[in-house]
């Protein structure tokens, strides 16, 4: 059966010249890049060579970056290591749709004595900065907003944003897993301190994420022990995977362009023939502020979870907001949010493509999509088939 | 991934008894769109006071697909007597088993046919109603989860919410729910054989959210269509009730009027007289 794969916002396939830039370092060279012999020797240079090429993906010094298991620990180092940094500030600040790793960390901390403040998002799900001159005060820590949402794509202000932070004196971090390799960064032109990427939304494997932390910021370590990343992460570092994340760094440069262009214009057509051929759709999200690769499509009258198995049976892969594929009874907290209603919720659906996505595969998606629909809402007592 | 069956996928990738049927001898819904599942069962009873034709209509996740189907094959042949007493246990058996978070879509199973044959028998359960609403989130209330503990012997918060959804949104009511296990535990431990008949059961949460939906579609709606607006339910939680307003209603400068006016009053004249419309921007 023909595969699929349109769910690049949950991870993506490992890109095989990733694989092959890693392979060596399991077999041949797996030496401790900390050991004073030829071994470690060989290895630390290649180390210090992945982190120039992670630096150079968002225009930061190499210096400025450590790396992580993943991009749910990047955020955690950031938050919980500024918080250690400045045990006087007692207030947090963040979005009321970023990603459980930052918003289920922030709520934890209400309980041990921070306050929080969750930005809420329009319809279209975008952020304004208008209300953050009130919101920030001496009082707060950081502010944690995300580059990008996940679920619908859309891209927050974070510039604008940023310079009502800074001119308050709060630390400014953003969890932008999903922006870093889709859209260009430049963090010397940024207000961002702290940044967290992952390594398997930009074809490197799981286990790896890293940090932005620039220059001068204070920063408590979150796992102390070593003196590996100059201290501020300790823990032999994950060689094979470090490789892996430069060489994914390094294609995602290359890819850019491509992805703004070919990947985008595939985006659009899929969006644009998917909405003709069904009718009560919604796109979900600011179209004109948004991840290149990303489409968040409503179906009003069916059922999130039924969508994605009768499309899995086709062999295509998604995702969706409803209650029943979140794990937890409540649908998408995103399009909540942004005062969707309920009835387009449950039947959500994200597309999310990325460089490998072909033309043929749009077309397969294209051509899968509007019988699935027709069939579901054929069964629901509130359908009229599309 | 949910863990499904070969059965249960089988089930809802072939649907039995998908459709309506023309006046039914019995039909019952329960669910709606803004609680992720709903579903319409209706029979035809033959001459002999058997069910001879079972139809349903779901909105809903795989689960609750295949468990409508199932239901309508477990009770065709059965006198309406028989049918009632299937189950939500019987339902999950039949597809070979559902997994604990899924177990509401048997029980939605049930309820649609306990609707459905009190209705064959000239009793409106919506005219029934209430108990103390435990869980706002889902609007659950004490005598549902009173009713599944007993049945299916649950004994945590977890199999409740798996069963009921209770439990399953803002977790405020864990500590209430826990109460009324223990006193439902209580009550079975103290008469250990109880083989009850099913129940006329009261108007559950998700016919209350239903019966929302319909007061807004009815008698709110129309009438704000003429002046150009449109209204869009956002969330229910408990006796507050999200609404959103579309077109000219936002310019409206009286639209606040309008829906305190309108919209509180006929959901307190239709649905209950503690409803709190709240307007979001």
């Amino acid at each position: 059966m023909r595969t699929v794969y349109a769910d690049n916002n949950a991870t993506t396939r490992v890109a095989p010249e990733v694989v092959e830039a890693m392979l060596p370092y399991f077999s041949d060279f797996y030496g401790n890049p900390s050991s004073m012999h030829l071994f470690g020797g060989q290895v630390e240079k290649n180390v210090i060579e992945a982190r120039e090429k992670v630096a150079q993906l968002i225009n930061a010094d190499p210096s400025e970056i450590i790396f992580t298991s993943c991009g749910t620990e990047s955020d955690s180092t950031a938050i919980r290591g500024t918080l250690g940094s400045y045990p006087e500030k007692k207030h947090l600040v963040t979005s009321r749709v970023e990603h459980p790793a930052v918003l289920n960390l922030c709520r934890h901390l209400t309980k041990n004595g921070y306050r929080l403040t969750e930005l809420p998002v329009d319809n279209l799900g975008n952020m304004s900065p208008d209300d953050l001159p009130e919101v920030i005060t001496d009082a707060t820590a950081i502010v944690s907003i995300m580059y990008a949402n996940n679920e619908t794509g859309v891209i927050f202000p974070i510039e604008e944003i940023g310079a009502v932070v800074k001119s308050r004196g709060a630390v400014f971090h953003s969890d932008a897993v999903q922006a870093v390799g889709k859209i260009p960064l430049d963090m010397s032109k940024s207000s961002l301190d702290l940044l967290s990427l992952s390594g398997h939304k930009l074809h490197a494997p799981k286990g790896i994420g890293a940090l932005y932390i620039r220059k001068g910021t204070k920063l408590t370590p979150f796992i102390l022990g070593g003196h590996q990343e100059r201290g501020r992460r300790a823990g032999t570092e994950n060689v094979p995977y470090i490789i892996g994340l430069g060489k994914a760094a390094e294609l995602a440069r290359k890819h850019m362009d491509d992805e703004n262009t070919r990947v985008k214009a595939l985006r659009d057509r899929l969006e644009r023939e998917i909405i003709k051929r069904c009718s009560d759709t919604r796109v979900n999200g600011d179209k004109n502020h948004r991840l290149p690769n990303t489409t968040n499509i409503s179906f009003e009258f069916v059922e999130g979870e039924s969508i994605l198995l009768l499309l899995s049976d086709k062999g295509i892969a998604a995702s969706s907001g409803s209650a029943c594929t979140s794990g937890s009874l409540e649908p998408s907290h995103v399009l909540r949010a942004m005062g969707i209603p309920f009835t387009f919720v449950h039947g959500s659906l994200r597309l999310s493509l990325s460089r490998y996505t072909t033309d043929r595969d749009i077309d397969y998606i294209i051509e899968h999509i509007p019988p699935i629909i027709s069939r579901l809402r054929e069964i629901s007592p509130f359908g009229k088939s599309s | 991934m949910w863990n499904y069956t070969e059965k249960l996928k089988e089930h809802f990738t072939n649907p039995r008894n998908v459709g309506v049927i023309e006046e039914p001898d019995g039909i019952g819904e329960v669910g709606s769109l803004a609680c992720g599942d709903a579903l319409k069962f209706m029979f035809k009873l033959d001459d002999n006071n058997r069910i001879k034709e079972a139809k349903f209509q779901t909105f809903g996740c795989a689960s609750a697909i295949a468990s409508a189907s199932a239901l309508t094959e477990m009770v065709i042949g059965k006198t309406p007597e028989e049918a009632a007493g299937i189950t939500n246990s019987d339902i999950a058996d039949y597809l070979g088993g559902l997994p604990e978070e899924k177990m509401h879509c048997s029980v939605m199973g049930k309820e649609a046919l306990e609707a459905a044959i009190a209705q064959s028998r000239g009793i409106d359960l919506k005219k029934q109603l209430e108990g103390e609403i435990v869980c706002k989130c889902f609007g659950i209330t004490d005598r549902e989860i009173e009713r599944v503990v007993k049945e299916n012997q649950l004994t945590t918060v977890a199999d409740v919410t798996h069963y009921t959804k209770a439990g399953g949104g803002c977790e405020t009511c864990h500590s209430r729910i826990e109460e009324i296990i223990a006193k439902t535990r209580g009550d079975i431990l103290k008469k250990p054989v109880e083989l009850q008949a099913p129940q006329k059961r009261p108007l559950s949460n998700i016919q209350r959210m239903k019966l929302i939906e319909e007061t807004i579609e009815r008698e709110i709606r129309p009438s704000l269509r003429t002046d150009g607006g449109d209204i869009d339910l956002l969330d229910i939680e408990g006796n507050k009730v999200l609404v959103t307003l579309r077109g000219a209603c936002t310019a409206c400068p009286s639209s606040d009027f309008t829906l305190k006016g309108l919209v509180q009053s006929k959901l307190r004249e239709f649905v209950s007289d503690d409803i709190e419309v709240v307007v979001e921007p």
